[in-house]
């Protein structure tokens, strides 16, 4: 259906081409757009023609399942690019495909259809219906859709209780605080099922504490329900929390889309490494971005005198000793290895490990792995499930990966 | 200067007028008549003191306490200085008047709201109803529907039009952008939106609209007296042309407190939540079944036949 279209190697839920918006019609925006199109700066279109050039060019996919984040200050076009996905602003130019499907050539009927069963959007004042209950909300959209009573108030419980807002259903918006106004625009999203979430700075209007609350849910949320996510902020530590990538957005134009680790390892330009100069790395970086191959590592059955001597070359005082799967066991220290030499002791005992080491998952934000990194003779432990020792970080590491490039 | 005969030419088209359409200018008539005649009858027909009880129990259930002691030494003042036939007359006119401007002005309003055309064109129109002297209204009334009640109904409803429009217009203008945009978002058809989302939320200024009204219907209603319109108009009239002091200054103060009543009860109705005992009834009544899944939300309906 699709594949003719397609050109990556996998289906996109979303994807858009060419992505144009200008505000104005008529000769001044056909000048706006090549004028755009030669690269002349907004501000002086806007002065030429007197047109915005909201959104322009701005091309990318989205994968299913993805937590999509499109980040840029007020006045990047990243409000209207979320509108051009479902057509509550008609784009000037491109397409979007939503599954598969162009949106393009789709009647009012079909896209109302589109709009209710394949895509919901969360609202950055909640733009919620404050004559009707919390619950009444949250059905919002299957009530639009019309079908069962039954159905439709057992999807809108079912929303509420992912959202912890199932006591207060009979409660009308205007009794709730903002964060839990946020959550019944959240529930009201979730009800109608859709595959596609499209959320305009859901946070923005909330205060720091009840935004990391909200963004933990999302992120459970995303992991239990899997559902495409594209996520507006302005806020790029936001960004960095919760986009599995994220696209920049400056003046209307795309300058760089990559995870959160790429954009901070690599920036695009100026523009985006100032940008990204205040970032808390600490929250952005994992244990994985900071990983090395452990310079040593030991068996049981290996030669104590053989490893003092390796230990020694490798100007270290311990070594990890691994099982035959790669899990850890322990840590052997060069003052054991040293007696075992001298009693002529041919293999390592277990007696002998110490447990004087500490392991973290590969996922672990630095921020959580600061205080554990340089406090053992071993470098921190990387390790998955099942205790395999997937590398370690050293202290150096931590250190070198939040040193922020100096800028001149 | 040439002299424009604008005045003869408007003369010229309501004569056209009369001729070209005599059988719609009857049948509005007839309508108006029967309606107004059914209510005169149901409001003069049963004697003051089964009415004032009545009327202060509404204004107990829509406003409260005060309301229902105000209501009831007003009409029992009004049955006192022997008007309380044509304050009902006038009741009449009034209530006939302000249904027949909200059924056509709060239309008017939603479609002046929607689209930015048709509001540009009725703000000339709507400026010209309002300003124009009240009496002025009366000749063609007259004119067209001869000496009476009808003519004194069609007069006020004109009259009372505008701010139904302006405070419909204003209200659903006024409807956060936001909720109209998730209401399109969730793939809302915009008859839905209208219905749902901009009627429910400008109800307020909607309402305020109904109370103008009202308001400028009751205004209007005394003047319509010198068609002959009955009532409480008649007797102010007639009091100024006899300048006969006290029957002016009683017709003028039951026009007044009735004006009063009136406000108060539509303003009542406006209000959300109602502060009533109307409401307090409803909560008490519900109280005990919280648990119960949920009843409809405020009474989104109940003032619209207000």
């Amino acid at each position: 259906m699709s594949a003719v279209s397609s050109t990556g190697s996998e289906a996109a839920m979303i994807r858009c081409q060419g992505l144009t918006k200008v505000f104005g019609s008529g000769p001044a925006a056909t000048e706006a757009l090549e004028l755009s199109g030669r690269g002349v700066g907004r501000t002086e279109i806007q002065e030429r023609t007197g047109v915005t050039l909201a959104v322009h060019d701005v091309s990318f996919d989205v994968r299913p399942g993805e937590l999509f984040v499109v980040m840029g200050l007020s006045g990047s076009g990243k409000s209207t690019l979320v509108r051009l996905l479902n057509r509550l602003i008609e784009p000037s130019g491109g397409t979007i495909e939503i599954d598969g499907r162009a949106l393009g050539g789709l009647d009012d009927a079909e896209l109302r259809e589109l709009r209710n069963r394949r895509m919901s959007m969360v609202f950055q004042h909640f733009a919620l219906l404050p004559h009707r209950t919390v619950r009444q909300n949250a059905e919002y959209g299957l009530q639009i859709r019309g079908g069962a009573e039954a159905d439709r108030r057992e999807k809108g419980e079912w929303a509420l209780e992912q959202v912890g807002l199932a006591d207060r259903a009979e409660a009308l918006p205007g009794e709730l605080s903002g964060g839990m106004q946020q959550r019944v625009g959240l529930a009201r999203a979730l009800a109608s099922d859709t595959d596609v979430l499209l959320m305009d700075e859901p946070y923005s209007a909330l205060d720091p504490l009840i935004r990391r609350d909200m963004q933990a849910l999302l992120l459970r949320l995303q992991r239990e329900l899997n559902k495409t996510v594209v996520f507006i902020t302005h806020d790029l530590n936001e960004a960095m929390l919760l986009g599995d990538r994220i696209l920049l957005l400056k003046d209307g134009r795309l300058v760089q889309v990559g995870t959160g680790p790429e954009i901070l390892a690599a920036p695009a330009d100026d523009y985006v490494a100032d940008f990204v100069a205040d970032v808390d790395r600490t929250r952005v970086l994992t244990a994985a971005d900071v990983i090395h191959q452990p310079r040593l590592t030991a068996h049981l059955d290996d030669n104590p005198a053989d490893l003092l001597r390796r230990l020694g070359e490798a100007e270290s005082t311990a070594a990890y000793v691994l099982d035959d799967e790669g899990r850890v066991l322990g840590v052997v220290h060069d003052d054991w290895l040293a007696l075992a030499q001298a009693t002529r002791t041919r293999e390592i005992t277990r007696e002998s490990l110490t447990d004087d080491y500490l392991t973290t998952g590969a996922d672990r934000p630095l921020i959580d792995i600061l205080q554990q990194v340089g406090r053992h003779p071993v470098p921190l432990a990387v390790v998955d499930d099942e205790r395999k020792l997937l590398g370690v970080v050293p202290r150096a590491a931590v250190l070198a990966a939040l040193a922020t490039p100096s800028r001149s | 200067m040439p002299r424009i005969e604008l005045g003869s030419y408007v003369e010229d088209f309501i004569t056209w007028l009369l001729r070209a359409i005599p059988g719609v200018l009857d049948a509005i008539s007839a309508v108006v008549t029967a309606i107004t005649d059914a209510l005169t009858l149901a409001l003069t027909g049963p004697p003051f003191w089964i009415w004032i009880p009545v009327l202060a129990l509404a204004a107990l259930l829509v406003r409260g306490v005060g309301l229902a002691v105000y209501t009831l030494l007003a009409f029992l003042l009004i049955s006192s200085l022997d008007l309380w036939a044509e304050t009902m007359e006038t009741l009449a006119v009034v209530l006939v008047a302000a249904v027949i401007a909200t059924a056509v002005g709060v239309p008017l309003g939603i479609w002046a709201a929607r689209k930015r055309a048709a509001s540009a064109v009725l703000r000339p129109i709507l400026d010209f109803m309002q300003t124009t002297p009240v009496f002025v209204y009366l000749i063609p009334a007259v004119f067209f529907f001869g000496i009476g009640a009808v003519p004194g109904v069609v007069a006020t409803t004109i009259f009372a039009i505008p701010p139904a429009v302006r405070l419909t217009e204003l209200g659903i203008r006024g409807v956060d952008p936001e909720v109209v945009e998730a209401a399109h978002a969730f793939g809302a058809h915009p008859r839905q939106i209208l219905r749902e989302v901009q009627l429910p939320m400008a109800l307020p200024s909607i309402m305020a609209g109904i109370n103008q009204v009202i308001m400028l219907a009751l205004s209007m209603v005394v003047v319509a007296g010198l068609a002959g319109a009955g009532g409480l108009g008649t007797v102010v009239v007639s009091a100024v042309t006899q300048l006969d002091i006290a029957a002016g200054f009683e017709g003028g103060l039951a026009v007044v407190l009735l004006a009063i009543f009136l406000d108060r009860i539509t303003a009542g109705l406006a209000q959300r939540p109602l502060t009533g005992y109307w409401t307090k009834l409803r909560n008490r009544q519900s109280a005990p079944a919280t648990a119960r899944p949920a009843t409809e939300p405020t009474p989104a309906a109940a003032p619209a036949a207000g």
